[in-house]
C-alpha cells in the first residue's frame, strides 16, 4: 500500500476517498466483491464486525494521515459520514 | 517495524494470485514466501485471511499446527492474525485459542474450561498492569507497594504452575506495558505509589518469578521502550475496544511471540555467516590493502564496521557460531584477521572460513556441510543487495537481512530481526566457543593419526552417564528440540513433558556427557525409553538425540552398551526402536542395523521398525571409558 502523498491529500474528492475506503475494506476482508457507497452501513457488509471496524478505522487513519476522535468513531452512521469527515480533516491540514 | 525483510512491490496482486492458483500447487508455501516480506498490519490481516482459505491439510513440509492458548485481561483478537503470519514466516502453523476477556484465572483453574478442552501446548498470559495499579494508593510506601505486587505475582505463579502441571503447557508471560501517564513528573521514580513506579516494580518482580519458575517472557515492555510507547499503545483503541496493543504494532507483536515459539521448538538460527569487504570493514582489501580499509577508532565509518564486529563477537560469546563467506583471495582475507590491529574478530572465532571466487550460494552450502548444520540454521549478512537477492532466490531457507545502506544501522537491523532468539542460556552455550576450538585441535590430531582407531584412542574419551537429573532438564529439552540429524524419531518435548519422563516409572531416561583430553563437550546425548503398556519387560526407544559435535566418536556404541545394561537391570528382555525419516536425519537411517537390531517391517508411513533381544546383544568395542553419575 502506497500512502497518498500529503500534498495531494487536501485536493481529494469524496469519490476518490470513497474508492480508497473501498480498497481498504476489500483488503481487510479479502473480498473484491465489496462495493461501498456513501449510504453503506456496517450491517450491509458481511464480516464487517466490530474488530474489523477498528482495523478499518486504523487503516483509514494510516492511509490519509488523519486521526478520528473517539466520539466521532462511535457516531459515524454510514460510510458517507466517514468520507465527509476524512475530507474535512484533510482540508484543515 | 519489520524492516529487516525486503518490501514486496505487488503484495495485493500476489495474495490474490495465490488464492486463484490451483489447489494442487503448494499454496501455503507461496503464502509463507509472501510472509517473508515487510508487511504492515493491513497486509498481515489479508495474508491471514488468505491462509484461512487455503487447505492446510496437504501442506507438505509443514508439521502439525502448534496449539497456542492466550489468556488476557485486555482485547487481543487484533493480534491473532499477526501471530499466525509471523509463525508462517517460520513455516510453522498455529491454532490459536483466545480465552474469554478477563477470565484468565477461571480458565486455568476450572477443570471444565474451554481452554482445557483445547489442550494448549503453549499458554500465553497477556495481562495489563491496570488492575494492579488501580488497587494501590498513591500514598503507599515502598514496602506496601512491594507487598501488593508480590501478592499479585504470587497469584500468577499459582496459575503458571497449574498450567504447567495440569495442562502440560509451556508458559509464556507478557511483560507489563507501561501505559501510565506521568503524575509527579521526573519525581515519579522516587514515589513508590506513582503509577509508573508500580509498573516498573511489577516487571521487576515478574522477571524474578519467571526465572525461578522456568516461565518464558514476551517482552513487549522492552519493545515499546525501543519503538516509543505511541507505537504500541493508542488510547483511542483502548477506549474503543480495550485493545492495549495498537493494531499497527501487531506485526511486531506476532514476530516477538513467533520467535519464542520457534526458539522453543529449536528453529532459531545457529550460525551467522559474514561477508568481508564493505561488511566487516569499509573498502576492498584486495584493492585498498591493509592500510586502505576503514576499520576501527578514528573514523565514524570505521567505528560502524567495528560495531558490527563487536556484535558478532557478543553473539559468538552466547553460543552463536560464526562463519565467513567472501569473494576474496583466501590468504589476503585471512591476513586481515591476523595483521590488522583493529580487528576485533579473530580467525579463531570463525568456525568455517570460505574465501574464493565461486558463487556464494555454493559456498553457503559448503559452510552448512562443514559445520554439520542445515541451511535453515544460517543467517547471511552481506552489504551487496545483488548478492542478498541472489541468495534469497536460490537458497530461500537461508535468512538474509535487508541491510540499510548506512553501516551505522546494521547492528540494530540484525538485532531487531531476532534470528537468534533463545529460550535458555546453558553451560553448553557458554562453552560452545571452546568446544569448537577444541574440535579444531581434534581435527589436527585426526590428521596426525595413522588410523581412525589411533585417533579415537588418542582422544582419551570418557563418558559420564545416568538418568536425567533436574539440573540437566534445560539442556536436555534444548537438545531434544534442536537436534535434527542424530534423531531417529524427531519427537519434540517441552520442559514439563521431559520432567514427567523423569518422575514416571513407565520411562527410563539416560543422559550422556563426553569429555576427552581436549575438553568437556558437555551433555551431548539423551535417550528416552518407554515401557510397553502391557509388557513391562519390553522397552521402546521413544527418542534418542545426539549433538552433531560428537559424531564419529563411537558414542552411539557406548551409549547403547550403557542402555542395554540399564535395561537388563530393570529386567527388560526386549528393546524396540523406530526410524522415522525426515529431510535431515538420514545420518541415522542405518543406526539400528549397525547396533545389531533386527528389522521387523516398515510401517506404511515410511521408515523402519527394529527389535533387539537383549540376550543376543554383543557389547560393542569402543575407545570410551566410563564414569557413572
Amino acid at each position: 500500500m502506497t500512502p497518498i502523498s500529503p500534498a495531494d491529500r487536501s485536493n481529494l474528492s469524496e469519490q476518490e476517498i470513497l474508492e480508497t475506503l473501498t480498497r481498504i475494506l476489500r483488503d481487510l476482508l479479502l473480498d473484491d466483491s465489496i462495493v461501498l457507497t456513501m449510504a453503506t452501513r456496517r450491517d450491509d457488509v458481511r464480516d464487517w464486525d466490530s474488530l474489523a471496524y477498528i482495523s478499518f478505522m486504523v487503516g483509514v487513519e494510516t492511509e490519509f494521515g488523519v486521526k478520528f476522535g473517539v466520539a466521532e468513531i462511535e457516531s459515524f452512521e454510514n460510510v458517507g459520514a466517514i468520507v465527509r469527515r476524512t475530507k474535512a480533516l484533510l482540508a484543515s491540514h | 517495524m519489520i524492516d529487516w525483510l525486503p518490501t514486496h512491490n505487488d503484495f495485493r496482486g500476489a495474495v490474490r494470485r495465490v488464492l486463484d492458483a490451483s489447489p494442487d500447487e503448494d499454496r501455503i508455501d507461496q503464502l509463507a514466501n509472501l510472509a517473508n516480506h515487510r508487511l504492515g498490519f493491513l497486509e498481515v490481516i489479508q495474508l491471514d485471511r488468505a491462509l484461512s482459505r487455503v487447505d492446510g491439510v496437504h501442506a507438505s513440509g509443514f508439521a502439525a499446527p502448534v496449539r497456542l492458548g492466550i489468556l488476557s485481561s485486555a482485547t487481543v483478537d487484533q493480534l491473532v492474525p499477526a501471530i499466525r503470519v509471523a509463525a508462517l514466516r517460520r513455516r510453522l502453523l498455529i491454532d490459536v485459542h483466545v480465552g474469554p476477556y478477563g477470565q484468565y484465572r477461571q480458565q486455568v483453574l476450572d477443570s471444565a474450561s474451554k481452554l482445557r478442552d483445547f489442550r494448549p501446548q503453549l499458554l500465553l498470559f497477556a495481562l495489563t498492569a491496570r488492575d494492579v495499579v488501580a488497587t494501590i494508593p498513591i500514598a503507599a510506601t515502598l514496602a506496601e507497594v512491594d507487598a501488593s505486587v508480590a501478592r499479585f505475582i504470587g497469584e500468577l505463579r499459582v496459575l503458571w504452575r497449574r498450567a504447567r502441571e495440569e495442562l502440560k503447557a509451556v508458559v509464556i508471560q507478557q511483560t507489563f506495558l507501561n501505559c501510565t501517564d506521568p503524575l509527579f513528573g521526573s519525581y515519579d521514580r522516587l514515589v513508590a505509589g506513582a503509577p509508573s513506579s508500580i509498573v516498573t516494580r511489577l516487571n521487576a518482580q515478574l522477571a524474578d518469578a519467571a526465572r525461578e519458575e522456568g516461565v518464558l517472557l514476551l517482552d513487549v515492555a522492552r519493545a515499546a521502550e525501543r519503538d516509543g510507547l505511541d507505537a504500541w499503545f493508542d488510547v483511542t483503541r483502548w477506549l474503543q475496544g480495550k485493545l492495549e496493543i495498537a493494531p499497527p504494532a501487531a506485526p511486531m507483536y506476532g514476530e516477538l511471540l513467533a520467535r519464542i515459539i520457534s526458539a522453543q521448538r529449536g528453529l532459531s538460527k545457529k550460525c551467522l555467516v559474514l561477508d568481508l569487504d564493505n561488511t566487516l570493514w569499509g573498502g576492498v582489501i584486495g584493492d585498498d590493502g591493509l592500510e586502505g580499509i576503514a576499520l576501527g577508532e578514528g573514523s565514524a565509518a570505521g567505528e560502524a564496521y567495528l560495531a558490527l564486529q563487536r556484535y558478532a563477537k557478543q553473539l559468538h560469546q552466547r553460543g552463536v557460531i560464526l562463519a565467513v563467506c567472501s569473494k576474496n583471495e583466501p590468504a589476503v582475507a585471512e591476513g586481515v584477521f591476523r595483521d590488522h590491529p583493529e580487528m576485533l574478530l579473530k580467525r579463531s572465532d570463525i568456525a568455517a572460513f570460505v574465501a574464493n571466487w565461486t558463487d556464494k550460494a555454493a559456498n553457503l552450502q559448503r559452510i552448512a556441510e562443514q559445520l554439520n548444520l542445515g541451511l535453515d540454521s544460517l543467517v547471511f549478512v552481506d552489504d551487496n543487495p545483488a548478492e542478498r537477492a541472489r541468495i534469497r532466490q536460490s537458497l530461500p531457507s537461508v535468512a538474509v537481512p535487508e541491510l540499510p545502506n548506512d553501516p551505522a544501522l546494521w547492528v540494530s537491523c540484525l538485532a531487531n530481526a531476532g534470528y537468534f532468539e533463545a529460550v535458555a542460556f546453558t553451560d553448553e552455550d557458554r562453552a560452545r566457543n571452546e568446544q569448537y576450538a577444541a574440535n579444531a585441535s581434534r581435527e589436527s590430531l585426526r590428521e596426525l593419526s595413522e588410523s581412525v582407531d589411533d585417533f579415537l584412542a588418542g582422544l582419551e574419551m570418557v563418558v559420564s552417564h545416568g538418568p536425567f537429573r533436574p539440573v540437566d532438564l534445560v539442556r536436555i529439552t534444548q537438545l531434544i528440540n534442536k537436534t535434527n540429524q542424530f534423531n531417529p524419531t524427531t519427537r519434540r518435548y517441552s520442559a514439563p513433558e521431559v520432567t514427567e519422563f523423569t518422575t514416571s516409572d513407565k520411562f527410563l531416561t539416560l543422559q550422556f556427557r563426553l569429555a576427552d583430553r581436549f575438553g568437556d563437550n558437555g551433555l551431548v546425548s539423551a535417550m528416552i525409553l518407554r515401557s510397553d503398556e502391557d509388557d513391562p519387560s519390553v522397552l521402546e526407544i521413544d527418542s534418542w538425540v545426539m549433538s552433531c559435535r560428537v559424531f564419529g566418536r563411537q558414542l552411539e556404541d557406548e551409549a547403547m552398551n550403557i542402555a542395554v545394561e540399564a535395561c537388563r537391570d530393570r529386567g527388560v528382555r526386549l528393546l524396540r526402536a523406530q526410524y522415522l525419516p525426515t529431510p535431515k536425519n538420514s545420518v541415522v537411517c542405518n543406526l539400528y542395523s549397525t547396533l545389531g537390531f533386527t528389522p521387523c517391517g516398515s510401517p506404511s508411513s515410511g521408515g523402519s521398525r527394529w527389535y533387539l533381544n537383549l540376550s543376543d546383544y554383543v557389547t560393542r568395542d569402543t575407545h570410551i571409558a566410563r564414569r557413572s553419575e
